[in-house]
C-alpha cells in the first residue's frame, strides 16, 4: 500500500459512514413515517386531516379524536371482547402447549412437528368454513367461544413449536438426575423442566398473544354484533364512516399500541421466537 | 434400531453413557401423556377442518338450502370458472412481487444491521415494528394515504413533480400498490431471518479472502451469498407461502376491488363461501388452493436440492 491510499482514507471512511448513515436513514424512514402520519392524523381535527397539501405537525394537537372512539358506547365492550379471547386462546395455548412441546421434544417424534408446519401452511380460511359451520350447529354462535376457539388455530401451533424447539435446547441431565432419584416424569418436568423453561414460556406467550390480538378474519366472520373484537370493530369504522379520519386513525392506534408497546419492551424475545420459526399468524 | 447397529452403538460407547442412552429410549415412549391435552385441540380445530373440507368439496351446499352430493362437480366448475383462473394469475403475479423485492430489500437490510452502529437497537426495534402491527390498522392508514385528491402519498408525490396516482383505485396500478404495502409490512420478517445467518457464518474464509486482496463485493458475492443460501431458502419459502395467503390488507384496502381488480384465491374464496355462501364450492377452491401452496413450496424445496446438487 502507498502513501496516497493513506492519506486518501480519513474523507472516504467519511464518505463511506455518510453513505451508510442514509442507508439505514432509507431503511427505517418508511417504517416510522407511516407510524408517525397515523399519529399525526390521530391528533388533528377533521379540517386539518382532509387539508392539501397536507398538514403534518398537529397543532394545537387535539384529544378529540380518542374522546370520539370512546364514547361510542360499544368500543370498551369491544376491546373487552379482544382482551378475553387473546388472554383465553393465549392461556389455553401454554396449557397444552408446553407440555406437548415437552413430550415431543422427549420423544423425538418430528412427525408432530411436521403436522404442526402443514398447519402454519393451511389459510386461515380454509379453518373457516367447517368451524363456521359446526359452531351454527351447536348454537354457539352469539357468544365469545366460538372466535376463542378458533384462535386456539393460530396460538396452539406456534405454543407448541417454540416450546419444542426451546425443550430441544435444554441438556435434559438435570431431570435424569431427577427421574434416578425417583421422581416420576410428570414431577421431573413440574419440577425440574419448566422452571428452566421460563424464557421460552414467554416467546411463546408473546407471539399467541400478538397473533391472536392481531387476527382480523376469524372474528370478522364469526362474530356478531355483540362480539366484534376491535380489529373487526376498527374497519366498521371505514366503511360506515368513509371520510372521518381522525377518529378512524385514533382507533387504529388504539388497537395496535398494545402490540407495538409489546414489541418495543420484548423485542429480544420476539425476534428469537421468529427467527427460531419463521413463523406468523394467519 | 436393528441388532447389528445395536452392538457396533454399545462397543463405542463407554459403558455408562451406554446404560444413559438405553435408559433414555427406555424413557421415550412414557412421554406421550403430555402430548394428548394438545392432540385432542390440533384433532378438534385443525384436523376435522381439514377433513369436512374433503367432505364437502364434493357436495353442493349452499347455506339456508339443503346439501346433497356432487361428486366432482364442484372441481369441474373450478376448471371453467373464469373468475378463478383470473384469481390465480393474479395472486401468482402478487406472489412473484412480494416474494422478490422483500428478499432483495430484506437481505440488504440484513447487511446493514449485522453491521455495529450508534443506535442500531433502536434503528433496528422501528425497522421491525411494521410486520408486528396490526394488519387492519395499518390497512387502514395506508387507505387514507391512498385517497387520489387527499392523500399524503400523492402529496409526496407532487413534490417530485410526479403526477398523481390513483394507487388501488385503478385496475392496472392497485396490484403493484398492494405489493407496496406487503412489502413494507413483511420485509422485516425476511430482514430477522437474514440477519440470523449473518450471525451463525464463520469469519475464517473473510479474512482468508482479505490476505488474497479480495474486495468487498467480491467477499459477498462469493463467501456470503452462497453461505446464506440456507437462510435465503428458507426466506423465499416462508414468503411464497404468506404471499399466497396474504388476506387481510388486501381485504381492508381494496375488497377485491376495483371491479375484480385485486380479487386473488384467498379473496375469491372468501366471498364464495360468506358472501354468497356456496359452501361446497368454498371448500373445493379450499382444496385447490392448498394444493397450490403445497406444490410451490415443495417446487422451491425440490430446486434447492437441484441447486445443492449443482453446486457440488
Amino acid at each position: 500500500m502507498s502513501g496516497t491510499t493513506m492519506r486518501a482514507r480519513p474523507w472516504k471512511r467519511r464518505l463511506e459512514s455518510l453513505g451508510f448513515g442514509l442507508a439505514v436513514f432509507a431503511l427505517v424512514s418508511p417504517a416510522a413515517l407511516v407510524f408517525l402520519w397515523m399519529l399525526s392524523l390521530s391528533l388533528k381535527n377533521e379540517v386539518d386531516n382532509t387539508a392539501f397539501p397536507p398538514v403534518f405537525i398537529p397543532n394545537p394537537p387535539t384529544l378529540d379524536n380518542f374522546r370520539a372512539v370512546f364514547e361510542r358506547n360499544d368500543f370498551l365492550l369491544q376491546a373487552w371482547n379482544s382482551i378475553v379471547v387473546s388472554f383465553g386462546a393465549t392461556g389455553i395455548a401454554l396449557a397444552v402447549g408446553i407440555p406437548a412441546g415437552y413430550g415431543i421434544a422427549k420423544m423425538r417424534a418430528t412427525k408432530a412437528a411436521v403436522l404442526i408446519l402443514i398447519a402454519r401452511i393451511t389459510p386461515g380460511l380454509s379453518y373457516l368454513i367447517p368451524l363456521f359451520l359446526l359452531f351454527q350447529w351447536i348454537g354457539l354462535t352469539g357468544t365469545l367461544w366460538p372466535i376463542l376457539i378458533t384462535h386456539l388455530v393460530l396460538t396452539v401451533p406456534i405454543a407448541v413449536w417454540v416450546m419444542i424447539g426451546f425443550f430441544e435446547g435444554l441438556p435434559g441431565e438435570l431431570e435424569e438426575a431427577a427421574l434416578v432419584d425417583g421422581a416420576t416424569i410428570w414431577q421431573a418436568f413440574r419440577h425440574v423442566a419448566l422452571p428452566l423453561a421460563r424464557p421460552g414460556i414467554t416467546v411463546a406467550t408473546i407471539l399467541a398473544f400478538i397473533f391472536s390480538w392481531n387476527n382480523f378474519i376469524f372474528a370478522m366472520v364469526l362474530a356478531g354484533r355483540e362480539t366484534r373484537t376491535l380489529p373487526v370493530a376498527v374497519n366498521n369504522m371505514l366503511t360506515f364512516e368513509q371520510i372521518s379520519w381522525g377518529p378512524l386513525s385514533a382507533a387504529a392506534l388504539l388497537v395496535t399500541a398494545p402490540v407495538l408497546i409489546l414489541t418495543l419492551v420484548a423485542q429480544k424475545q420476539i425476534v428469537a421466537g421468529l427467527t427460531q420459526g419463521g413463523v406468523k399468524g394467519g | 434400531m436393528s441388532g447389528g447397529t445395536t452392538t457396533g452403538d454399545a462397543a463405542a460407547l463407554s459403558g455408562a453413557a451406554a446404560d444413559r442412552a438405553r435408559r433414555k429410549r427406555a424413557y421415550a415412549r412414557h412421554y406421550w401423556p403430555f402430548v394428548v391435552p394438545a392432540a385432542i385441540v390440533v384433532v378438534a380445530v385443525i384436523v376435522f377442518p381439514w377433513i369436512f373440507t374433503l367432505w364437502m368439496s364434493v357436495n353442493e351446499w349452499k347455506l339456508g338450502s339443503g346439501r346433497s352430493f356432487v361428486g366432482f362437480a364442484n372441481y369441474e366448475r373450478l376448471w371453467g370458472d373464469e373468475r378463478f383462473h383470473a384469481s390465480i394469475w393474479r395472486t401468482l403475479y402478487f406472489t412473484a412481487l412480494a416474494v422478490v423485492i422483500p428478499v432483495v430489500l430484506g437481505t440488504a437490510a440484513a447487511i446493514v444491521f449485522h453491521r455495529r452502529f450508534p443506535l442500531r437497537g433502536l434503528a433496528r426495534t422501528i425497522f421491525i415494528l411494521p410486520m408486528m402491527a396490526t394488519p387492519v390498522a395499518v390497512a387502514l392508514v395506508w387507505t387514507m394515504m391512498f385517497h387520489p385528491q387527499l392523500g399524503v402519498l400523492n402529496w409526496i408525490l407532487s413534490q417530485f413533480g410526479i403526477p398523481p396516482s390513483l394507487w388501488v383505485y385503478d385496475a392496472s396500478t392497485v396490484i403493484p400498490t398492494l405489493v407496496m404495502v406487503e412489502v413494507w409490512h413483511w420485509t422485516p420478517l425476511v430482514m430477522l431471518l437474514v440477519l440470523g445467518g449473518l450471525a451463525s457464518l464463520p469469519v475464517d474464509p473473510y479474512e482468508a479472502a482479505k490476505i488474497d486482496g479480495a474486495t468487498g463485493w467480491q467477499a459477498f458475492r462469493f463467501i456470503t451469498l452462497p453461505l446464506l443460501a440456507p437462510f435465503l431458502m428458507v426466506a423465499i419459502i416462508i414468503r411464497t407461502i404468506d404471499a399466497l395467503k396474504a388476506f387481510d390488507t388486501i381485504y381492508v384496502i381494496t375488497q377485491g376491488g376495483p371491479g375484480t381488480a385485486s380479487e386473488t384465491i384467498n379473496i375469491f374464496l372468501y366471498l364464495n363461501a360468506f358472501a354468497y355462501y356456496n359452501m361446497g364450492y368454498a371448500s373445493a377452491v379450499v382444496v385447490v388452493f392448498f394444493a397450490l401452496i403445497i406444490g410451490l413450496a415443495l417446487l422451491l424445496l425440490w430446486s434447492r436440492e437441484r441447486f445443492k446438487d449443482a453446486a457440488r
